[in-house]
């Protein structure tokens, strides 16, 4: 038997799992079908959303998986796939999903396909029509739908949003009022009045007329009278069209801005996902809201990552240099307290230093201490937020610096130094020629990692000063210490305010280019690195 | 006269020290205080009496526990126990991928073997909160299916993070695998052993120290995360400490000092432990950028 495995092939078992069980077989079984389960599950669950992409690309997963657990073949697959899996799906698939959606117009009001937008306009724009009486109505379910029953002259009909109203002849009515209904819980009028959640429900039911979608369909406003409501638009499939039956105004389908737009321009207000190429992208150069602080923006993300990186270094470097000496007693303690402000949780320093730049200085410790309780508005003002931002983020780096610099510092090579003294260079000569360049060299991955880690330090700029002061010369809230990664934040709506995923995907496309352009660089610097030592 | 000489040359040599050594006292003492005042501040507001900032930039002015009990009437619990659960989940996930995926790199020879590897290794560089955007919308799409996976949900939030195992745990994991001898694997083998009792049995058990580095890194990495935490994590009760805290003082009018520092305390002691028990690994370099969040 060999005992180098070539190609993944295991050694050639005598005898098959089938015939020699072992109890990791079992669990092996077990943890299959319970992955088959859930697989089945979602593919299922998939098929009855029409989610056709989910449920596909389950499919393939599952026989994959399946196949690299039961083929004998496949030996260094089965220990990879899991995290495999995981990162294909939400890394690699979250990455390239970026790409997709920076090319299209996925935003507020643009969010579904065209389908759903003509359904969602046809809702929006349905109003009481003028030739509807008003009918008794009560609310009713069952165990799975909520529907209103209503008294149609003497006979009472019912239906469900899925369901056309349909005769309940055996229903019983006492006057006007509807008190059973066979088949239906009829739901008290109290409930829908006190039970918030349901009273929405209630709001938002429509109970189609007929299954022909003209006739409109049922719906209340305060759940005792029901009344027709129907679209005053008129969608017209075939020629991609709606028209507005009261003023007669035609709007076409527009497959470049994915919406409905009449000839003088204006449009209905829900519109579609669509392609829309290179649009994103100069769009942050081009449209005023934007234009005006994006290139400000990008230039202070710059700033701000190298002089984060270039101040915590410098103080690191000096702090190590001055430290790093036999000579002074207790350094283990020094150094513990050194690196505190490194170890405590980064978030919660960023709040407590907004708490502490308080301008108030019977509230912010800083102006009371160190500026003589003067009213200074660290956060509110552009130049002194920036201030604070670099102030704060050294305080949180230069820990980290000191550390990585006290061991390169104590890993020169020592034949070089004492090479430099026999040749008769001097302190500052020896620190400028050799120590440093040697420092530099060592420590540059390090440097260009910080830079990147700086680019995006979202959680520093958004905790400590949330990216504010607001510009004024813009209607984008974006403000003076935003950087890229909170610009995009905000212009995702996840903040709050119209979302617009297609540009914040395309300025992610931008910040993946720059910290790409940054790896590679650490990269090359990495194997430099390597040729030297 | 000779004392005169010792005393000149003791003075001499006082100065010399002063001036090499001894003034780097005073400025560890400005350097230190500067690194910690923020932090005996958090202490101090704690145990404050009055819960609000009023007059509370002199320290430790008053004690009380009354905001530590405060904290009992507030979500901060639930919010610790999420926290918990999420990293402690993200924690086991990443060891067991990670680990599993360097035994494979380490141990075995197959087609694609490099190429892996360096894909690995490139993809590692693209921080996952990068398209945090994406994630949200990718997740809107699957919660439609599944609903346990959607927005709002742990689960969801927890297989996010895992997303990011692989890329981030194998190549620390690959180094240590390979310095344990192949020798140990291949007496197994002759013995018998097949791959699964040889990774379980052998491998894990010698790598165990570098396994709870791993795991217990991913779990501070976690910890410090806020971005994916607060789009995925939509709902008060399913929130974590970062996202929790945050909503405590991000208005200036209701912000609430008293709770929130009370909370850091709290929080922030087995953060602390952890860090000093790893601070080699933190600090090493190996895993420069990806640790704070």
């Amino acid at each position: 038997m060999s005992v180098t495995t070539t190609r993944g092939a295991e050694p050639l078992p005598t005898t098959s799992h089938a015939r020699n069980w072992r109890p990791g077989y079992a669990v092996k079984l077990l943890l299959m079908a319970l992955v088959n389960a859930f697989g089945v599950y979602t593919i299922w669950a998939a098929y009855l959303q029409s989610s056709w992409g989910i449920a596909i690309g389950s499919a393939v997963i599952l026989v994959v998986v399946d196949w690299i657990y039961f083929a004998k073949r496949t030996l260094p697959l089965k220990y990879i796939v899991p995290g495999l899996l995981f990162l294909l799906v939400f890394q690699l698939g979250s990455m390239l999903y970026t790409g997709y959606v920076a090319f299209t117009n996925y935003s507020t009001g643009h969010n579904t396909t065209m389908d759903q937008a003509v359904d969602a306009i046809m809702i929006q724009n349905e109003r009481r029509s003028e030739d509807s009486p008003s009918y008794p109505l009560v609310v009713v379910r069952d165990e799975d739908a909520l529907g209103f029953a209503i008294l149609d002259g003497e006979t009472v009909r019912v239906g469900t949003a899925e369901e056309a109203l349909a005769d309940a002849p055996d229903a019983v009515v006492d006057g006007t009022s509807i008190v059973e209904v066979p088949g239906w819980e009829v739901v008290p009028r109290t409930d829908v009045l006190t039970d918030q959640e349901l009273q929405e429900a209630v709001l938002a039911l429509r109970v189609p007329v007929s299954e022909d979608a003209e006739e409109g369909s049922i719906r209340t406003r305060e759940g005792s009278t029901g009344a027709v409501y129907r679209s005053s638009l008129e969608y017209d499939q075939d020629a991609g069209t709606m028209t507005d039956t009261a003023s007669g105004v035609v709007y076409h389908a527009d497959q470049q801005q994915g919406l409905f737009v009449a000839e003088d321009g204006t449009a209905l207000t829900v519109g579609w996902r669509v392609h829309v190429g290179f649009d994103n992208f100069t769009r942050a150069f081009t449209e005023a809201d934007y234009s005006t602080a994006f290139l400000r923006i990008v230039l202070w993300t710059f700033a701000f990552a190298a002089l984060s990186v270039a101040s915590a270094f410098l103080v690191g470097l000096a702090l190590a240099i001055v430290f790093d000496d036999t000579r002074l007693r207790a350094r283990k303690l020094m150094r513990t307290l050194f690196v505190l402000p490194y170890a405590f949780p980064a978030f919660l320093s960023a709040l407590l230093w907004r708490g502490m730049l308080n301008p108030n200085p019977q509230y912010g410790l800083i102006n009371d201490w160190f500026f003589f309780d003067a009213y200074i508005r660290w956060l509110s003002d552009p130049f002194l937020a920036k201030v604070a931002l670099l102030v704060v983020n050294l305080w949180l780096s230069f820990p980290y610096w000191f550390v990585i610099t006290t061991g390169a510092l104590q890993s020169l090579p020592d034949d070089v130094m004492e090479a430099a003294r026999i040749d008769g260079a001097g302190g500052w000569r020896t620190w400028r020629s050799i120590t440093l360049p040697l420092l530099l060299v060592s420590t540059a991955p390090l440097l260009i990692a910080s830079f990147a880690f700086n680019f995006n330090n979202f959680a520093l700029i958004f905790m400590l000063t949330g990216g504010g002061p607001r510009f004024t010369d813009t209607s984008a809230a974006l403000g003076h210490t935003d950087i890229l990664i909170s610009m995009i934040y905000q212009i995702s709506g996840a903040a709050g305010g119209r979302s617009d995923y297609g540009l914040a995907s395309a300025l992610s496309i931008l910040v993946f280019l720059v910290v790409g352009t940054i790896s590679a660089l650490a990269f090359r610097q990495t194997r430099k690195l390597e040729e030297i030592l | 006269m000779a004392d005169i000489v010792v005393d000149r040359r003791r003075g001499a040599r006082r100065a010399r020290w002063l001036a090499e050594v001894g003034w780097k006292y005073p400025l560890a003492l400005v350097v230190i205080f500067l690194a910690t005042f923020p932090l005996l501040y958090v202490v101090s507001v704690a145990v404050a009496q009055n819960s609000t900032l009023t007059g509370s930039t002199r320290l430790f002015g008053s004690f009380s526990t009354a905001n530590f009990v405060a904290l009992g009437e507030t979500s901060f619990w639930t919010w610790c126990l999420n926290t918990i659960i999420i990293g402690s989940a993200t924690a086991v996930g990443s060891v067991l991928m990670g680990a599993a995926a360097a035994y494979a790199f380490s141990r075995f020879q197959f087609r694609g073997r490099r190429f892996a590897l360096t894909s690995l290794l490139i993809v590692q560089m693209f921080p996952q909160m990068l398209a945090f955007v994406a994630i949200y919308l990718l997740l809107l799409t699957i919660g439609d299916v599944i609903p346990a996976l959607g927005i709002n949900s742990k689960l969801a939030l927890i297989a996010v993070y895992l997303g990011g195992a692989l890329g981030s745990n194998t190549f620390l994991m690959y180094g240590f695998f390979n310095t344990i001898p192949k020798s140990l694997d291949e007496a197994a083998k002759i013995d018998g052993a097949t791959h699964s009792q040889i990774y379980w049995g052998i491998i894990l058990r010698l790598v165990t120290p570098i396994l709870a580095v791993v795991g217990l890194l991913s779990f501070i990495g976690t910890f410090g995360d806020f971005i994916l935490a607060r789009i995925i994590l939509t709902q008060e009760s399913s929130w974590t400490l970062a996202v929790g805290m945050y909503q405590w003082v991000a208005s200036e009018l209701n912000a609430n000092w008293g709770l929130f520092t009370a909370g850091s305390v709290i929080a922030s002691l087995p953060i602390l432990i952890l860090f000093f028990a790893l601070q080699k690994y933190i600090v090493g370099g190996l895993t420069a950028g990806s640790v704070k969040g």
